[in-house]
Order: structure tokens, then C-alpha cells, then sequence
């Protein structure tokens, strides 16, 4: 087992009941890297990011993280290593988004302590980062959804750990928010030496960001290498099902896709999902 | 920052002990015979450990009235308001609901069941406990039911949780109508009891109530932040380093068991738990470490408020559990709709 390994999974499975939704993934992830999970509706992203962060238990196959196997960490130490932005967010009833956002503390507060200046430190850091000072003490039932959804970010990055977890955290924001929230990612993998996991399904953005990808199609890793390898129109023709043309592009400074929109035969229909499948938020 | 919402806290806890002191001291005095404050407090230093010598100028009677009759009521339905209202706090808490209670869950419905099976059946089989020993079965065999039904890979999910209890609670209810149909000379007797009363209390139940509450609020104030995070849901709890699984199972057995152990000793009293949580929480905010002590404290007022009315004030006694409905349905129809109003988003 190496030291550079983070990750390190074995033939993982999963299902939900008899419906299998994770078949057979190995995979290594190492630090200070930001790696992108894409895949079409259902193909297992969320869930698979739920067994990184260990809220589910593999049905089988191994996950081990820092050498040890993941159902063998205590909750509150593996909150002070991976951090997690889910999808949708209950905000609870009425805090407000500094409670929030100190929530991201919890793991690193003794249980009858109060936050210390560190704690406050990481939450006015986290704050000023995502730029929503101004809605400090705003209750977060008052918000728009976007407006939530950078709380939440906010509240993974008070609980500054080495792996960030990010489940489509930018899927409510608008292209000013989404790109600064990409841009803060790229920033901690590239000076802080931080891991990024993301799902991601803006083909551009997992292209101009990541330097890894993992393309995911009816529960099973159909791809996964550097993006200036794997981000190929033939890669997004089988997984997707989507004709496309991708090509470097100056002014992003990136591979960029570019597709035939309307019907001029360039959209197919999408591959029906045969035996394996299922739906994201399950 | 947290200045502010500290002082009133404090200033709030320190307000709702001093009523609910004071209250039990007037709500003695009050009733067919009135007896003042200081002697009350001369009966209650003499019993404990003024010596007799203080009660030389008191009639006799007086201090049985007050030590054997008034205040294991007053104290018990002091305490299993402050009972009800923590369970109340820990419902809403763990099920996401702000409507959870423990009607939601089935668990009431499972007391009243097992209670008037005993009565149904005139069991005096543990004497004069084999009422709340069943009421206290029941509930507790409820709950097993409910969390069994609603586990799925392992997992209780706070949505089928709230589904189970109340397909449950029907059952149960069916149950009990058809008990009372069968029940010729019986029928009043369940009934009563289904309403709830203090009439009965004896230091015995004080004592139980008092016991399980000590527990319950010694469990849930030391998960009290693990609850704040729990309201996040699951996943994102799970990720902040909370067990959620565990402490979900933990607390709502802990809410059960002083639930059960309040119906059981006075039969059911509805609203408590729902109203008391919610005033509390526009009050201090929903941080748990503060709502759990000031809900208990309210809910301890509110109760003996209510038994008190019933008892002294009110020409006829109506039954505590009907008294608290009645005036706190309506207060809670008006609470939903301001709060409903207020909501800007959503």
C-alpha cells in the first residue's frame, strides 16, 4: 500500500435492495489532485461519492482510505479529513448561515466546548471566500436557493479538510458563482495540496478543471484517465449517446466540447439503461 | 455575536424557574380549602428536615392536605408537562417535522392501547400499577414496531418513520374504540383515563415522572449538538461527523421512554409537546442546547397552569387532556398560520 494513495478501492458494488447500481469499480485516488465524476442521469455518481465519504457501506469490495479500510473510521475522524457539499440541502429550521457555517466546525469542537478563535477564524475565512459575508446573519430559511447552496460550500470549507467532496455544488448557481466556486477548488488542489472529488455535469467545466476523470455509464467505470485523454468525442458519443466535437480552445484555455444543437441529426436518443441504471437522488 | 441571544437565554431560563416555583407555591394555597404561601412553605421545610415544631400552629389537616393530596398532583403534572415538552423538542428534532410528537409516532396511541387492555380486562394483576405497567408496554412494543417497520438496508429514514407511526397509531385506535365497545361497566373508566387526569397522582408516579425525565433530559442535552446537526439531514450530518444512525435510535428511545412513563401515569394529554417546543424556539432560536432546557421549563409551567385552572379555578373539573386540547389547538392553528405568513421563501 503506498503513502500516496488516498483512495484505494477494490471491486466496490453496490445496490439499492435486489437493483444493483455499482458493479465492479477499482480505482486509486491520490492527493492533490482534482478528479471529476461524470455520467449520465442514474449512472451512480451520487452514490458513489456517498461510499467515499462513507454515509453508505459498499455492498462489496473494499474502500480504503489512508490505508485503512473506510467503515473502520469513526464518523468525527473522518469529518476532519473529507469534507461533503451533497446535492440538495435541508438547511434546518431557522439558523442562521454563520450557525451554519460553524456547523462546519463541529468535528474539530470537544463536545462541551465553545468554538475557539481557530473555529472562528475558519468560519470567517470560509465566509469572505465564497463572499457571503453580507449574509451573515441572515436566517437561512430567508435565502434563494443559490444563496443556500453557498452556504453549504462555505460550511465544507470551515471544515478545512485535506478531501473535498463536491456533489454537483454548483447546480443552482448562476455562471458568476459557478465559476468562482471552481476557481476557490482549483485554488486549494494547486496551493493548498487539497483533493477535489466532484460530480460534474458541465462537460466544459470537467474539462477546463479537472485533471482527472472518471466517466461513469450504467454503474461501471467506462473511462477514467487525464482529461486531455479520456475527454474525447468518442468517449461522450458512447457514454452519452451525444455527438459532439471537442477540440482545444484558446481563449478558454481548456479542451472544449462544442455540440449541433436542434435536430440536424447531431442529438440521438440517449442508450436505454439495460440491466444496470437507476435515479441520481436514490 | 452570541451575546445577545446568550442573555436572553439566561434571562428567560432564570424567569420560567422562578414562575414555575412560584407557581407551585400558589397553585398549593389554591383550591376548596386556601391555604396561604407561608404556611405552605413551613409544611414543605418541616417535612424537609424542620422538624415538626413548625406545623404546631396549623390546623391538622392541613398538612396532609398539602403533602398527601396537592402536591404530588401539582409536582407531577409540573413534571410530566416538563416531560412531554422535552420529548417534544427531541421529536421534532430527529423526525425534520415540526409537527412531530409523540401522537406522530404511534407512541401515545400504543399507551392508551395497553392501558385499557388493563382496564378492559380489570387487571389487577401488579395492583395498582398494572395500568401504567401496560400503558408503559405498550408504548414501548409501538415504537419497536414502528422503527422495524420503518428500516430499509439498515437504515431508518425520518419519513417512513412519521408514515409508520401513524398507520400504526389507526391500528391502535381501531383497537381501542373496539375495547371500549366491548366494555360494558368498564367503558367510563377507559374513557376517563383516555383524557387524561392528575386526580390519582401519588408520590409513587412523581417519582417515576421525575426519574425518566432526569434521564431523558441528560441524554438529549448531551446529544443536544449532534441534534442541532442532525437537522441538516443525513447525509450532510453524516459528513460533519455525527453517527447519525446511533444517536437517531438513542433518542428516540429516550423521548419514548419519558413519553411512556408520563402517559402511563396520567393517561394521554395531547399539544404539550407540539405548542411548548415551538414558542420556545421563536423565543431562543432552534439551537437545541437552549431549547431543551427552557421547553422543559415551559412545558413544566404550562401544565401545572392548565392542571391548576381545571382543579381550583373552573366550577367543574374538566380532564387535564381535554383542557390542554381545547385551548391549545386553537393557540397552535393561529402559531401555524403567523409562521406560514412570515415565511418569505419556500
Amino acid at each position: 500500500m503506498s503513502e500516496q494513495e488516498l483512495f484505494a478501492i477494490d471491486q466496490l458494488s453496490f445496490a439499492y435492495g435486489l437493483r444493483p447500481v455499482l458493479d465492479n469499480i477499482s480505482l486509486t485516488i491520490t492527493p492533490g489532485r482534482f478528479y471529476g465524476i461524470v455520467g449520465p442521469n442514474g449512472c451512480g455518481k451520487t452514490t458513489f461519492l456517498d461510499l467515499l465519504s462513507g454515509g453508505r457501506r459498499p455492498a462489496g469490495g473494499t474502500i480504503r482510505f489512508l490505508g485503512r479500510p473506510l467503515p473502520a473510521y469513526p464518523k468525527r475522524q473522518l469529518a476532519r479529513q473529507l469534507a461533503l457539499v451533497p446535492q440538495e440541502f435541508d438547511t434546518g429550521f431557522g439558523f442562521t448561515v454563520e450557525e451554519i457555517v460553524l456547523m462546519g466546525r463541529h468535528p474539530h469542537i470537544d463536545r462541551f466546548a465553545s468554538p475557539g478563535p481557530e473555529d472562528w477564524r475558519q468560519v470567517d475565512l470560509a465566509l469572505e471566500r465564497i463572499g457571503i459575508g453580507d449574509l451573515r446573519h441572515r436566517l437561512t430559511g430567508t435565502l434563494s436557493g443559490g444563496q443556500k447552496q453557498r452556504a453549504v460550500v462555505a460550511r465544507a470549507l470551515a471544515q478545512n479538510t485535506p478531501v473535498l467532496l463536491l456533489d454537483e455544488a454548483t447546480a443552482s448557481l448562476d455562471i458568476q458563482y459557478t465559476l468562482q466556486i471552481f476557481n476557490l477548488a482549483r485554488l486549494l488542489v494547486e496551493d493548498e495540496g487539497r483533493t477535489v472529488v466532484a460530480v460534474v455535469h458541465d462537460l466544459n467545466l470537467a474539462a477546463a478543471y479537472c485533471d482527472q476523470l472518471f466517466f461513469l455509464r450504467d454503474g461501471e467505470i467506462h473511462r477514467s484517465g487525464a482529461v486531455a485523454a479520456t475527454m474525447t468525442a468518442e468517449t461522450i458519443a458512447e457514454v452519452f449517446g451525444v455527438t459532439c466535437q471537442v477540440g482545444w480552445n484558446d481563449f478558454s484555455q481548456a479542451r472544449q466540447l462544442s455540440y449541433r444543437y436542434r435536430s440536424h441529426g447531431g442529438i440521438t436518443a440517449a442508450p436505454s439503461p439495460a440491466g444496470l441504471g437507476g435515479s441520481d437522488g436514490a | 455575536m452570541q451575546q445577545g441571544p446568550d442573555k436572553r437565554f439566561l434571562l428567560l431560563t432564570a424567569s420560567l424557574l422562578a414562575a414555575l416555583l412560584l407557581g407551585i407555591i400558589v397553585a398549593t394555597g389554591m383550591g376548596y380549602m386556601a391555604i396561604g404561601a407561608g404556611d405552605i412553605l413551613k409544611i414543605i421545610a418541616s417535612r424537609l428536615g424542620g422538624g415538626e415544631a413548625l406545623l404546631t400552629d396549623l390546623e391538622p389537616t392541613i398538612p396532609y392536605v398539602v403533602l398527601e393530596v396537592r402536591l404530588p398532583r401539582i409536582l407531577t403534572a409540573a413534571l410530566v408537562g416538563a416531560g412531554l415538552a422535552m420529548s417534544g423538542v427531541v421529536y421534532q428534532g430527529i423526525l425534520l417535522n415540526p409537527l412531530a410528537d409523540p401522537y406522530t409516532l404511534g407512541i401515545s396511541s400504543g399507551a392508551a392501547f395497553g392501558a385499557s387492555l388493563a382496564l378492559f380486562a380489570n387487571m389487577t394483576l401488579f395492583g395498582h400499577f398494572s395500568t401504567p405497567l401496560f400503558a408503559f408496554v405498550g408504548a414501548i412494543l409501538t415504537l419497536l414496531v414502528v422503527m422495524r417497520l420503518s428500516t430499509f438496508n439498515g437504515q431508518i429514514s425520518a419519513q417512513t418513520l412519521i408514515l409508520s407511526g401513524v398507520i400504526v397509531g389507526a391500528i391502535l385506535s381501531a383497537g381501542i374504540s373496539f375495547l371500549k365497545y366491548l366494555a360494558d361497566e368498564q367503558v367510563a373508566i377507559i374513557i376517563f383515563w383516555l383524557m387524561g387526569s392528575f386526580a390519582a397522582s401519588t408520590w409513587q408516579g412523581t417519582g417515576l415522572v421525575a426519574a425518566a425525565l432526569l434521564v431523558g433530559l441528560l441524554v438529549s442535552l448531551f446529544f443536544s449538538r449532534d441534534l442541532n446537526i442532525m437537522s441538516l439531514g443525513r447525509r450532510s450530518s453524516d459528513a460533519l461527523g455525527v453517527e447519525t444512525a446511533r444517536v437517531r435510535v438513542l433518542l428516540l428511545l429516550t423521548a419514548s421512554l419519558v413519553t411512556a412513563v408520563c402517559v402511563a401515569v396520567t393517561g394521554i394529554i395531547g399539544f404539550i409537546g407540539l405548542i411548548v417546543p415551538h414558542l420556545m424556539r421563536y423565543l431562543v432560536g432552534p439551537d437545541n442546547r437552549r431549547l431543551l432546557p427552557v421547553s422543559t421549563l415551559a412545558g413544566a409551567l404550562l401544565l401545572l397552569l392548565a392542571d391548576t385552572l381545571t382543579r381550583a379555578v373552573l366550577p367543574v373539573e374538566v380532564p387535564i387532556g381535554v383542557l390542554t386540547a381545547l385551548i391549545g389547538g386553537p393557540f397552535f392553528c393561529l402559531i401555524f398560520r403567523q409562521k406560514q405568513k412570515a415565511r418569505s421563501y419556500e
